[in-house]
């Protein structure tokens, strides 16, 4: 069972609450300190391209996100309900050159490129009900005492 | 925390102090900045990101932006950066070999190369 879901109506001003739940609950599962900055950023990035996807598709169904607490894991699951090819998964992040691109905007694909880059264990997947990008964190097994 | 955002000019220089969070929802007013400066005629800006708390792709995105912009004009844009945790930002994304980074407002306002 997640230890956290969080739903939010796909609107650019409320990823920074959804890094902040974020770190706090990685804070409390015992993800190291050192690391939080990583969780706060990739969750951010993950949301804020869910957010575009779903405002691009006019969608209003909302953002979720999903803090899962284990024994020597934390996950974060961040999911979009914008149909992709099915059973697919994502790869290729685009390299600077298509940053850089005058007629690119390219922000989207920066985006799983830092999430690529922060993350070691990741997963982007999409399907006909939406994609999912999945991150996890070692944690030291020493939860934060209340 | 929201973003702040002053200008001043030095010399032939516009540095553009930037503070608080750039995320997917204040990134937008950096870019207006950005763009209205060069719409005004100012192409050798240089972005002062040591009071920035939080930046990520949106982020970037708008300062890949702005350098398109200025270079449109043979201008520069230069940013001024001591933090780890941003400089992180640039490195993972290749970004370092595209901004001229500075660690004091004084050596980009100099800087001529």
């Amino acid at each position: 069972m997640a230890t956290v879901e969080l739903r939010f109506s796909a609107q650019p001003e409320h990823v920074r609450t959804a890094r902040l739940v974020a770190a706090a609950v990685a804070r409390r599962a015992g993800v190291e300190e050192a690391v939080l900055d990583e969780v706060r950023l990739a969750v951010g990035e993950a949301c804020s391209r869910a957010v575009g996807l779903h405002r691009g598709n006019g969608l209003t169904a909302p953002v979720r996100v999903v803090l899962t607490e284990e024994e020597k894991v934390f996950s974060i699951e961040v999911g979009d309900e914008v149909p992709g090819p099915a059973g697919g998964s994502v790869d290729g992040v685009a390299g600077i050159d298509v940053v850089l691109d005058p007629d690119i905007e390219g922000e989207d694909e920066m985006g799983l490129a830092v999430i690529s880059g922060l993350v070691d264990d990741v997963e982007v997947t999409s399907g006909e009900s939406g994609g999912t990008i999945r991150m996890s964190w070692p944690v030291s097994g020493t939860s934060a005492l209340p | 925390m929201d973003l702040s955002l002053s200008t001043r000019t030095v010399g032939d220089r516009t540095v553009v102090e930037v503070g608080g969070e750039i995320d997917v929802y204040t990134a937008p007013k950096l870019r207006e900045q950005l763009v209205e400066l060069v719409n005004d005629g100012s192409y050798h800006l240089v972005v002062d990101m040591e009071r920035v708390d939080f930046l990520d792709s949106t982020g970037l995105g708008v300062l890949v932006g702005g350098l398109k912009r200025v270079r449109a004009h043979e201008g520069s844009l230069r940013l001024v950066c001591n933090q780890e945790r941003i400089l992180k930002i640039f490195r993972i994304t290749g970004l370092t070999k595209v901004f001229p980074i500075h660690t004091t407002v004084e050596d980009a306002v100099s800087a001529t190369d």
